[in-house]
């Protein structure tokens, strides 16, 4: 196996998960999107641990995959205060701080 | 070797056909099922990379623990559940040139720097000790801000969430 295949791959998921941020409205899907990229940084670092042979990068792997749930529970949280209020999670509608 | 890597695209095909379908599906929830796709051929991928307890660890938490939550934020926020149309940005068109620039960057930068440089054939399986050894070992000051920001997630969903 190639190094370079899995950080394409990586490489690939990233670019995917960059444009779902851009184009998409709905808040969860910006949140999936996010998953996406933050699952291609996994992909990375595992590849770099098999590369140099130890397991530093499988430990920062694990971090990651805490942070990711943090993140997304918090978000969602967000998410649904936000649809409490206005009744919408579309994101161009969260225009308040607009100067 | 050639086992490995006919599983390798077999994933691979399935995790970036599962994001193209989470990035462009009209349904909230398919999305959401796509995701689980992505997320499982990860899980393959990290096997393929000898990171057995990463692996079981990302089908834990991402499959059952992130994905439930997914659902639960789409049913707690959306009346229906069906087809929509106005799920993209007005300016959604900006994006492609935006990620195909970075994959052309990024993929230039990784076959310029890496070409074609092989993994170990003969590396063995990280075990869960190891790993359990580097986290209680000299990834402890990390892990303890860790076990933070999950305490501070968790409540701060319980106060954000909560109906008063």
């Amino acid at each position: 196996m190639l190094l370079n295949q899995f950080l394409l791959l990586g490489a690939v998921l990233f670019c995917i998960g960059v444009y779902g941020v851009i184009a998409r409205k709905n808040a969860v899907m910006v949140l999936m999107s996010i998953e996406l990229i933050l699952n291609s940084v996994n992909l990375n670092l595992l590849a770099f641990a098999m590369r140099s042979g130890t397991a530093d990068g499988h430990t920062f792997a694990l971090y990651i995959i805490a942070v990711a749930a943090a993140e997304v529970g918090v978000g969602l949280a967000l998410v649904l205060l936000i649809y409490r209020n206005k009744r919408n999670i579309a994101l161009e509608d969260l225009s308040e701080m607009k100067g | 070797m050639v086992a490995q890597n006919i599983f390798f695209a077999i994933f691979a095909v399935i995790m970036v056909v599962g994001a193209l379908r989470v990035v462009t599906s009209n349904n909230v929830v398919h999305a959401a099922l796509w995701l689980v796709t992505v997320l499982a051929g990860a899980a393959g991928q990290y096997i393929l990379l000898s990171a057995e307890f990463v692996a079981v660890t990302q089908v834990l938490v991402y499959i059952g623990a992130v994905m439930v939550l997914f659902l639960f934020g789409t049913m707690l926020t959306r009346a229906r559940l069906g087809e929509e149309t106005d799920l993209n940005n007005k300016t959604w068109i900006l994006g492609i040139p935006v990620a195909l620039l970075l994959f052309g960057t990024m993929s230039y930068a990784l076959i310029d720097s890496f070409g074609d440089e092989k993994l170990p054939e003969d590396a063995t399986v990280v075990s869960t000790q190891v790993i359990s050894d580097q986290i209680f070992g000299p990834y402890l000051i990390p892990f303890w801000a860790l076990s933070f920001v999950l305490l501070a997630a968790t409540i701060g969903a319980i106060v954000l969430a909560r109906k008063d």
